[in-house]
């Protein structure tokens, strides 16, 4: 049943703190009287709002539309009214607000008419069609929308991945699924396998999640390979798991498919079974809370609970409690506001305290040791960026394959002299990705300027074309009334008008009249006089 | 020795022979200076350099008649680049010429009174509206140049500073202290 295995270079194993919080079942967090749902809780741009202040929403209504092609639907978590639509704060690493609908339950929890599918009578395209608007994104912590990975591209997708490795330390919201709803996740993992076409499917699961992958393999059918993979920090990188399952490695600056393998989490698998059997469109997931509270554990929590309440539910934090951390401390980022809501992107809130998480030792100079090289999965040279990185150089950076840095921290997690090399690191790519959006913007004033230029030109040889055939137009009935008097008026006046703007333009633009002598003054000034005696005969007649 | 200096001239003369014909075959066609100039420059066509528009500026750059340092809308980075494409020094941005925060012109609607006189000031066409209607501003197309502040006789447009939002932000220079350099402080 074992696949034959592969390896990943470098990566690590950090002490695991799954125990914490993998023992205990899934508990159903009951409703809440106030939901915050924000309305960018994927890749890609914002949903647009679809429903307005005021409003009666039912659970599983869509509240938002996608916008663009990457982007995803989000839907009521329950049923009530619509109290705002306003900037709230989320869970982000830059601790801004973004837009949110808030909702205040009624605590009906009454749904809308959800349309349960039987997917093997369906083509792919209907299928695809039916989850376009379900809100589906990858629930790993990358929320890339899945309905765009689940369109076939150029590469026929041969081999499907699902994504069970959850290697991170802390988190085992994905452990806990798998052990206790494997037979949804693999359904799920059919219908991908189904709307991709793929021939393969397998699961990658770490070796320290024994009874995850018992629960699997139990469940799964012959054509499935569930495959335990040993635990080493980042086997649950996408391109990572691709290595140790098939040996594959994506080249840089590709993406999987390329190589004609798509990688799912189970989490969205699971998600993606309610969305096709249920029709239920993504309103809930599973959430590790763990570290300094009183019952650590995993929460099913409805999208826009605020995090303070999740926690609360787990029974409140401990004393000593110093902050919150979402996502795993390898790659997770630390919560400004716990008012911020459960978006489809946290999977786990660890609170932190001095002793869990002591502060960073301070940073030393970089001593070229090389452990970080060493340890970097994507054999990167981590302290050629950091030098560059640390020094505004982004273009070096770059050309040290900054952007094919997973973020992983595996390299600040051995440095020696405690660099925070991934800060760095995020530092630039930011900065990188920041000046491509300049220089497409700049891109598109191009062509809008050349553009305006252009029709400027275009203009102006209409306006030259028209006047020239009126003015022939002109010449010609002229020529068949000569003596009409409101003609011969009309084209004094315009002769008149004529006359004073080149006048006008004469005594604005004397350009050869500058630095005279004085003889060459008398003549001019002889000139004019002359000129004017003419003007005053034409004028008095 | 005579056939050894024959042999190295003739082969001279023959790598000469392929090279030139390569020079001539190959020829890559090169950008001329004035895109790569207008590529570096923010295409905002505000006009702070004071020539109307990017191109000419960049025309007058390739003609050696303007400075490197007149963009205030491209910043540092921008002369940065410029200096490194021409090989000159760089220099800071040119006296009196302050980058200001991105921006983009709004239009108070209740105020505008459909004269089109900001459409004609518009440089990349980004405001629409027609003659007694009210305008509006398209505003991912907008460059922020501020041209069509001045036109409008009623003074009912306003720049916008674009703040920074979830999507924009950019993570921040870590400023960790770095051992040696505290201790070089102190
Ligand atoms: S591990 Fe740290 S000290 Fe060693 S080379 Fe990398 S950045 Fe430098
Ligand atoms: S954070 Fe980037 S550079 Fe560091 S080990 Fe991970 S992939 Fe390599
Ligand atoms: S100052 Fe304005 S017009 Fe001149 S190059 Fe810069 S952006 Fe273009
Ligand atoms: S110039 Fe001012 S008043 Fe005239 S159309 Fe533009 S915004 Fe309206």
């Amino acid at each position: 049943m074992n696949q034959p295995l592969f390896s990943f270079p470098g990566g690590l194993h950090p002490a695991e703190h799954k125990a914490e919080s993998n023992a205990a079942a899934i508990v159903t967090v009951p409703l809440s009287g106030r939901y915050v749902v924000p309305l960018r809780q994927h890749a890609g741009n914002s949903a647009k709002p679809v429903v307005h202040v005021g409003d009666r929403v039912l659970r599983g209504q869509t509240l938002a539309i996608p916008d663009g092609r990457i982007s995803a639907a989000v839907h009521a978590p329950t049923s009530g009214r619509v109290v705002a639509i306003e900037p709230h704060p989320v869970a982000h690493p830059s601790g801004l607000a973004d837009g949110c609908v808030v909702i205040e339950a009624d605590g009906l929890d009454e749904p809308v008419a959800m349309t349960p599918t039987t997917w093997r009578d369906l083509t792919p395209e209907a299928l695809r069609e039916r989850l376009a608007g379900m809100g589906l994104v990858g629930l790993g912590g990358a929320v890339f929308p899945s309905h765009v990975k689940l369109q076939p591209g150029q590469t026929r997708i041969e081999t499907l991945i699902l994504n069970g490795a959850e290697c991170e330390p802390w988190i085992t919201c994905d452990d806990r699924l798998m052990r206790e709803r494997a037979a949804e996740v693999l359904r799920g993992a059919e219908i991908m396998r189904h709307l991709l076409g793929a021939r393969e499917l397998l699961v990658g699961i770490e070796d320290n999640k024994p009874e995850a992958a018992a629960a699997m393999r139990a469940a799964a059918g012959p054509d499935i390979k569930v495959v335990v993979v040993p635990t080493r920090y980042p086997s649950g990188g996408a391109k990572q798991l691709i290595q140790l399952l098939t040996g594959l490695e994506v080249p840089a600056g590709k993406i999987s498919t390329d190589i004609g393998i798509q990688v799912f989490n189970v989490a969205t698998a699971y998600a993606l079974q309610r969305a096709v059997e249920l029709g239920e469109p993504l309103i809930s997931r599973i959430v590790t809370i763990t570290g300094q509270v009183a019952r650590p554990g995993n929460y099913e929590v409805r999208l826009g609970t605020p995090i303070e309440e999740v926690i609360q539910r787990a029974g409140g934090e401990l004393p000593g409690a110093s902050g919150h951390l979402v996502g795993g401390p390898l790659m997770g980022f630390d919560l400004d506001s716990p008012r911020a809501p459960v978006a489809k992107g946290v999977n786990c809130i660890i609170v932190t305290s001095p002793e869990l998480f002591p502060p960073h030792p301070t940073a030393m100079p970089c001593t070229r040791c090389g452990l970080c090289a060493q340890a970097c999965p994507v054999r990167l040279q981590p302290y050629e960026m950091y030098l560059y990185a640390k020094a505004k150089n982004l273009d070096k950076a770059k050309a040290y394959n900054l952007t094919d840095c997973i973020e992983c921290g595996c390299c600040s997690y051995v440095c020696p002299s405690h660099i925070p090399l991934v800060d760095y690191y995020r530092f630039a790519k930011s900065e990188l990705a920041a000046r491509d959006r300049d220089q497409q913007a700049a891109e598109l004033a191009r062509e809008r300027h050349e553009f305006h230029l252009l029709r400027l030109e275009r203009e102006k040889q209409e306006k030259a074309a028209r006047l020239g055939r009126k003015a022939s137009e002109r010449l010609e009935s002229g020529s068949v009334a000569p003596d009409d008097p409101e003609a011969a008026r009309k084209k004094a006046l315009l002769e008149a008008a004529i006359e004073r703007a080149r006048q006008a333009k004469e005594a604005a633009a004397p350009a050869n009249i500058d630095n005279l002598t004085p003889t060459q003054q008398a003549e001019v000034d002889a000139i004019e006089a002359r000129r004017k005696q003419a003007e005053q005969k034409e004028t008095t007649p | 020795m005579i056939t050894a200096i024959v042999i190295m001239a003739a082969i001279g003369l023959v790598l000469g022979i392929v090279l030139g014909w390569a020079e001539v075959h190959f020829r890559v066609a090169e950008d001329p200076l004035v895109d790569k100039i207008d590529k570096i420059l923010p295409q905002t066509q505000c006009g702070q350099c004071g020539f109307p528009g990017c191109r000419p500026y960049a025309e007058a750059i390739a003609k050696h008649e303007a400075d490197i340092n007149l963009c205030p809308p491209g910043g540092e980075h921008g002369i940065r680049q410029l200096a490194d494409l021409l090989g000159v020094e760089f220099k800071p941005l040119g006296a009196g010429k302050e980058p200001k925060p991105k921006a983009v012109a709004v239009i108070d609607e209740n105020t505008c009174i459909g004269c089109t006189l900001c459409i004609q000031a518009c440089p990349v066409d980004a405001i629409i509206g027609a003659s007694k209607q009210m305008h509006v501003i398209v505003a991912d197309a907008c460059t922020g140049c501020e041209l069509c502040l001045a036109p409008c006789p009623v003074d009912c447009i306003e720049m916008q500073v674009i703040s920074e939002n979830v999507n924009s932000w950019k993570w921040r220079y870590p400023v960790f202290p770095i051992h040696h350099e505290v201790a070089r402080a102190a």
